[in-house]
């Protein structure tokens, strides 16, 4: 493994804003929101300090923001940017203009409950109404995983078979505020593993113009949704390639699922963000009691790892589906994946879907032994979204 | 260097100002001349035009996928973004020139951003107020036809009282729209760090004069440009350019121009011609002048346009040799 030159305990935007600082990007254009806000202050004050060459563009909302970015990565640019739950919604439209104009943008999320009622703390609302968008979705644990996937992302976005923008969800607050230990890689060692940008048809380059954003009537559209739709489909590889070469300069190894305590789990847990690490916590602790159990850990949720999942569930006892996010009138999204992918499986496990956290409402070890419980006890009902930590 | 028609012409006999032939606006649309005498003079000042496009009838039918109609840099992201897509480009511009990774690094460019007046006096607004504050080096036009064309006929921020629409139409009950034109220019003026005018298609020499100066000025700039919808405005198809001279005659589209807070009053019109001639040309103020209500809206209007035209000569004597900033 090398040598961990560079051990801070930093806060998670930190962690991102140097992630930023290593990329050194050409333009970012970014709105202060909560709480994604101190990424944009942190690298504000590289760019002021001279420490980046980025030119940075105080936009007047989110919708500029994002709008700026389109047209910075068009021009040729590195860019990227950085928001949260309202500045995603109201970036929306230009999310997936940014996605279907194949721009390789990468936005760091500091994800947090949509409004109404407004609320500034952490669930994934935000992220999941841009689930459909087009955009790669890669969910941080802590702040070491924010940092490298920060930097991955830059790969995977620029990369020839992708050509996609990248979100990099990290929980609000819980990680863009709370302080933890975090393995910076050498600014060179980075710097070189995010390379010099991959520009593809750049609008400055004024000897061969091109024009970008048509009109896309019903003659081709459906061909150009198609070739995204491929697109996505390159990305588990590059995704994978990327992760080798990211373990050979960092020593930490990341695959599309982390995996914890699986291998001879009978019940596995299932959830995005800082809350496995609360679950892992829980798991040694039934681990010693005796139950077989396990978490599991998307870092990707689009594309969604669906045949990895089938392969790791495919015959185990129970499988519990942890959301902080609801789908209204529906099941909730990552219940909804993970469901959809067990019924082509051989064996299928007992499911359950379990709502948790919504608005930063905490989740703590008794509920996730609760729901664990339900399941040991064979209480898993598919048909039934069940509540953790809810006042009924 | 000032230019004139001459050297444009002859420039430009055999070459495409940006915009090709082979668009498919309707025939006598106003706007792709806007478009036109702004790129041809860009390049004939030696820069190379990137032009950004907002949603509207000149973005959809200019670029129907797989084919372009532009043989300059083109980029179109959403309808009330341009002015924040283009401060991106413009923006890109400035880092790979100090990265040295631009790919012409010798090359002048100038950027525009084109829109409607629903882009520019409506939804994008925002965009370009915060553009224009930023103080990006940009040339943002405005083609004014008074309402949403792309979409058919709407009532937009910039349509005049009593013009028929179909969103504000005039019925038995209401005279349609009731409130005068959002005044864009000066709002864009009150940004103070810009050069902003107003130009019209039947004045190409002031239209040429008022780019170059945009492109000479060391920061934005905010073009308004009379740009009738033929279609719209229910005039023939070989009318644009005389209703938009007409409206300068009226005093109804003024051309002057403020950098910095000084205003300039540009074409100096002796005696204004009454506002009803205007209207009276136009098919879209037909069902207006059929109402009882008519002459006290036409009246009002030309309250507005005359003590408008006034106070802008009063401006111009008044700041002279007062620059904002």
């Amino acid at each position: 493994m090398p040598e961990v030159k560079n051990r801070q305990a930093v806060t998670g935007a930190q962690a991102i804003a140097n992630a930023m600082r290593q990329i050194n990007p050409d333009v970012v254009a970014a709105y202060p929101i909560t709480p994604q806000t101190p990424v944009v202050e942190y690298f504000a004050q590289f760019v002021a300090d001279g420490v980046v060459e980025t030119e940075m563009i105080p936009v007047e909302s989110e919708h500029s923001a994002m709008s700026a970015v389109v047209g910075a990565a068009a021009a040729g640019a590195r860019a990227m940017t950085a928001t949260a739950a309202n500045g995603l919604a109201l970036m929306h439209e230009i999310v997936y203009i940014a996605a279907s104009s194949r721009l390789p943008i990468v936005m760091a999320v500091a994800n947090r409950a949509l409004s109404g009622p407004i609320n500034i703390h952490c669930d994934h609302s935000d992220a999941m109404a841009e689930r459909d968008s087009g955009w790669i979705q890669l969910w941080a644990e802590n702040a070491q995983e924010a940092y490298d996937f920060t930097l991955m992302a830059i790969r995977i976005a620029e990369h020839e078979d992708v050509r996609l923008p990248v979100m990099v969800n990290f929980d609000g607050f819980i990680i863009s505020h709370g302080v933890e230990v975090v393995d910076f890689l050498d600014d060179e060692v980075a710097r070189k593993f995010v390379g010099e940008p991959k520009v593809m048809y750049p609008l400055l380059d004024t000897e061969h113009p091109v024009t970008h954003g048509p009109l896309d009537l019903y003659d081709y559209y459906f061909e150009h949704k198609r070739q995204q739709i491929e697109a996505m489909k390159h990305v588990k590889k590059v995704f994978k390639e990327v992760a080798e070469e990211f373990a050979k300069i960092s020593g930490r190894k990341y695959d599309l699922l982390d995996k914890y305590k699986v291998d001879d789990a009978e019940y596995i847990m299932i959830a995005l963000g800082s809350t496995a690490g609360t679950i892992k916590y829980t798991v040694d602790l039934l681990r010693e009691e005796g139950h077989k159990v396990g978490v599991i850990k998307p870092q990707i949720f689009r594309p969604f790892p669906k045949n990895e999942l089938q392969e790791l569930l495919n015959g185990r006892k129970g499988v519990i589906v942890l959301d902080r996010a609801a789908s209204f009138g529906a099941e909730a999204p990552l219940y909804e994946a993970v469901k959809s992918a067990l019924y082509e499986v051989a064996v299928k496990p007992q499911i359950g879907s379990y709502v948790y956290g919504l608005g930063g409402r905490d989740i703590k070890i008794e509920h996730i032994r609760k729901a664990f419980e339900d399941a040991f006890s064979g209480n898993l009902i598919a048909d039934e979204e069940r509540y953790l930590g809810l006042r009924e | 260097m000032a230019l004139n028609i001459m050297q444009l012409a002859t420039m430009f006999a055999d070459k495409h100002p940006g915009i090709t032939s082979g668009h498919r606006l309707c025939p006598g649309c106003a706007a792709p001349n806007v478009a036109k005498f702004a790129l041809m003079t860009a390049e004939a000042l030696g820069y190379t035009p990137v032009v950004g496009f907002s949603t509207g009838c000149m973005e959809v039918s200019t670029t129907i996928y797989p084919y372009t109609a532009w043989n300059v840099p083109y980029i179109h992201n959403a309808f009330e973004n341009v002015a924040a897509t283009v401060s991106g480009v413009e923006t890109a511009y400035r880092a790979l020139l100090k990265k040295g990774r631009l790919v012409d690094p010798n090359k002048k460019y100038a950027f525009f951003a084109f829109g409607g007046d629903g882009g520019t006096y409506d939804i994008g607004l925002q965009a370009l107020s915060g553009a224009v504050e930023r103080g990006h080096k940009f040339i943002y036009i405005v083609y004014d036809n008074e309402g949403y064309m792309n979409t058919g006929n709407q009532r937009s921020g910039a349509t005049p009282p009593g013009s028929q629409t179909t969103t504000q139409p005039v019925g038995k009950k209401l005279s349609g729209k009731i409130q005068l034109k959002k005044n864009i220019v000066e709002i864009m003026a009150a940004h103070e760090n810009v050069y902003v005018a107003t130009v019209s298609t039947s004045e190409p020499m002031d239209f040429f004069k008022k780019i170059e100066k945009a492109l000479n000025f060391d920061g934005p700039s905010f073009i308004a440009a009379m740009s009738p919808c033929v279609r719209f405005w229910r005039v023939n198809d070989d009318k644009a350019v005389e209703i938009s001279k007409l409206a300068v005659e009226t005093g109804y589209w003024p051309l002057y121009e403020v950098e910095r807070g000084v205003y300039r009053v540009t074409k100096k019109v002796k005696e204004l011609k009454p506002v009803r001639e205007f209207i009276e040309k136009q098919g879209r103020f037909r069902p207006l002048l059929k109402r009882p209500d008519a002459d006290e809206i036409i009246n009002e209007l030309q309250e507005y346009v005359t003590s408008r035209w006034e106070r802008l000569l009063a401006l111009e004597e008044a700041t002279k040799d007062k620059p904002i900033r």
